[in-house]
């Protein structure tokens, strides 16, 4: 054993530990705890919890890698996955916690038709399905990288079924609480394993510690290097037809509406005590995740300086150990096309035969491999390997305890078993939690060609379907049942038929890879998706018959927050 | 609360909620996307000001905004002596309504 996998495993068994203590410490004994940590959250515990739930093993991983290859494209992701937080808390936050169920289909449920309901329940439970196969797939490759315990003979799976059991014992055992307080821990350590790199890079290659600062001097210089290799300048607008104006803004919309519209993330702010409490975390949440992702794209420009300085003209008898172990692992292709025995850089594909480029790494290892590209110990390298695996298990976490609330809370009880007793109901939450995570470990394991795809999109789709009729259900007493419906179905319906015809064919199958309508990207068409949700809602409530006066008057109640004193009694 | 000091805390939220998410759509999509060519021409500290709103300036604000409405709003709360206590939750008042309407009682 190396001594970076020395160092993994050890903070793997340290992390590993205090999850599985404290899941321990915060078991429960009912629904209430089981599905919203029985509304007792503190308010910056809970944003820990939000901002380890939503930062998952694509924003730890893969996020700064992608920024790095895209310059200022990969701004949609930062922009993105933060901007939908202002949605979220000014929009959504208070008015679903003063409503206070336990999922977003019981809101949708309660307000519209069993029907709407029953559609909700579905987007939501394969939106978080297609999610988790992701993550449960990011801890099998980071264990299979750095630890390497084989179970039938492949690490992979070995990583994918320790996984499992970790989450296993905390999310049936604890339900919300056992994952609120993990995910607070869990929070701590990512992100320390993303800072200390970062802080170190930003200081050997700058001289100031500070990453967002500093990183605005090394893009000058990385702007000239680029250059010089025939690539357009980092921070240059516009450069590929996929992020144009028009891509740009529909993308960054799609995120942001998704990121307000995603279950998991809306799930958590019924865990707090008030309505002052839903808003404040949401705003911890939002700190807690800028923290990384304003650290993110100067680590995407830190990694790609590194990259170029340390590969390109590089002697192919003498790679960087670097190099090497991630070329042993698959994840970058040399070729050395013109025969110099030196490694050329330039725009194109290593495996392209016109192109002069001889280098091609896969984009989720510029994270990982950046402690190592920098020199520095294998303590540090084993740590980020601990974060990343705490950043994967965290969100899988939050994703299967909504599949295990949409299968057992939304269907078994609320359409076959409206007698179910409490101890029944909190079985039935286990047995689908523990079900949700044996089919997110076999997805995990052989991930059907298309969740890669699916993950990218699952935004679009929640942008289309959830977050107009929630916040139209809110802000406008008139939208009725028919509305709601109608809108989510054309959402739904639009922005999967797009996608499924857009992506590319050779992603899979089920795909037809036909040329996007006015050059719109298939990751931007759920805000157009959005819109027509927003649009036929409002239209199809206006010609259909208004909600019910009583109706309209509870609707009314969630706007304003309790009286502070005398009318406790009303409480639940 | 009466309804007039309903429909003032409705109509303060939604001024507050205009004003707020006015800043958002103009750091993000103004500044960091439309006009990111005009404002990458001015450079501070290294970074181009398109790119800088594009990647730190937007995210920083959208901090800042939700920060605003916190203490905006729990202040609007305490004028109004609301707010500190458990809530209760209206869902079940909700369903009953629709169901009632519906003609389906549990």
């Amino acid at each position: 054993m190396s001594d970076i996998q020395v160092w993994t495993l050890i903070w793997v068994i340290v992390t590993f530990s205090l999850y599985l203590f404290i899941a321990w410490r915060s078991r429960v004994a009912d629904t209430e705890g089981f599905y919203v940590a029985g509304h007792g959250v503190p308010a910056v515990a809970n944003g820990a919890a939000v901002a380890a739930d939503w930062m998952s093993a694509a924003s730890f991983i893969s996020m700064a890698g992608l920024i790095a290859f895209q310059g200022y494209g990969g701004s949609v992701y930062l922009m993105g996955w933060t901007g939908g937080y202002v949605l979220l808390a000014l929009l959504l936050a208070p008015y679903l916690r003063k409503f206070g169920k336990y999922t977003v289909p019981d809101f949708v449920g309660d307000r519209y038709s069993e029907t709407a309901r029953a559609v909700a329940a579905i987007a939501a439970i394969f939106v978080s399905l297609t999610y988790v196969a992701g993550q449960m797939r990011g801890v099998g490759i980071v264990f299979s990288r750095y630890v390497g315990i084989e179970i039938f003979g492949d690490a992979v799976i070995g990583g994918v079924l320790i996984g499992m059991a970790v989450v296993f014992f905390y999310a049936v055992l604890g339900g919300m609480k056992g994952i609120t307080w993990t995910q607070v821990a869990q929070y701590s350590v990512l992100i320390i394993a993303y800072l200390i790199p970062a802080i170190a890079i930003a200081y050997t290659l700058s001289g100031n510690p500070i990453p967002q600062l500093s990183f605005g001097g090394i893009a000058r210089d990385l702007n000239e290097l680029q250059r010089e290799l025939g690539f357009s300048g980092y921070t240059t607008p516009f450069t590929d037809p996929s992020r144009n104006m028009l891509n740009m803004l529909l993308i960054t919309g799609s995120l942001m509406i998704g990121t307000a519209g995603l279950p998991h993330v809306i799930v958590r702010f019924y865990t707090t005590k008030t309505v002052r409490d839903a808003r404040a975390s949401a705003f911890w949440a939002l700190l807690f995740i800028g923290i990384l992702y304003t650290t993110a794209p100067a680590v995407g420009v830190f990694a790609k300086t590194n990259f170029i300085q340390d590969v390109n003209g590089a002697s192919l008898n003498s790679l960087p150990q670097w190099v090497v172990d991630w070329q042993d692992a698959g994840l970058i292709t040399i070729e050395d096309k013109n025969g110099d025995g030196q490694v050329q850089f330039a725009p194109g594909e290593a495996s392209d035969p016109d192109s002069a480029n001889e280098i091609t790494p896969d984009l989720d290892i510029m994270v990982l491999a950046t402690p190592q590209i920098a020199g520095l110990p294998a303590i540090v390298v084993g740590l980020v390997a601990a974060g990343g695996l705490a950043a994967a298990l965290s969100t899988a976490s939050g994703l299967l305890l909504v599949i295990a609330s949409s299968v057992a809370h939304d269907f078994y009880y609320k359409r076959f078993r409206r007698d179910a007793t409490e101890a029944q109901q909190l079985r039935a939450g286990r047995i689908a939690m523990a079900c949700a995570i044996v089919v997110a470990g076999w997805f995990g394991i052989n991930p059907p060609a298309f969740v890669g795809q699916v993950v990218a999109f699952a935004f679009g789709l929640a942008a289309a379907s959830f977050f107009p009729i929630i916040v139209l259900g809110i802000f406008w007493k008139r939208a009725n049942a028919k509305g709601a419906v109608a809108g989510m179905a054309t959402g739904l319906i639009f922005t999967g038929a797009y996608i499924l015809a857009t992506v590319p064919d050779e992603a899979g199958a089920i795909f037809f890879g036909l040329d996007p309508f006015l050059g719109i990207s298939p990751e931007g068409i759920g805000t157009i998706g959005a819109i027509l949700n927003f649009t036929v809602t409002i239209v199809v409530s206006r010609m259909t018959a208004p909600p019910p006066q009583k109706m309209m008057d509870v609707i009314e109640e969630v706007r304003y927050p309790d009286p502070g004193s005398a009318t406790t009694t009303q409480a639940h | 609360m009466d309804d007039s000091q309903r429909q003032e805390y409705w109509r303060t939220n939604l001024t507050l909620m205009a004003a707020l998410l006015t800043c958002w759509f103009l750091v993000s999509y103004v500044f960091g996307i439309l006009l990111v060519e005009p404002l990458n021409n001015i450079v501070i500290n290294g970074f181009p000001m398109g790119f800088w709103f594009a990647q730190q300036g937007s995210i920083v604000t959208f901090i800042f905004l939700i920060g605003v409405y916190v203490w905006r709003m729990d202040r609007l709360d305490d004028e109004y002596g609301v707010g500190r206590q458990e809530e209760k939750r209206v869902a079940d008042e909700v369903r009953a309504a629709r169901e009632q309407e519906e003609g389906q009682q549990p």
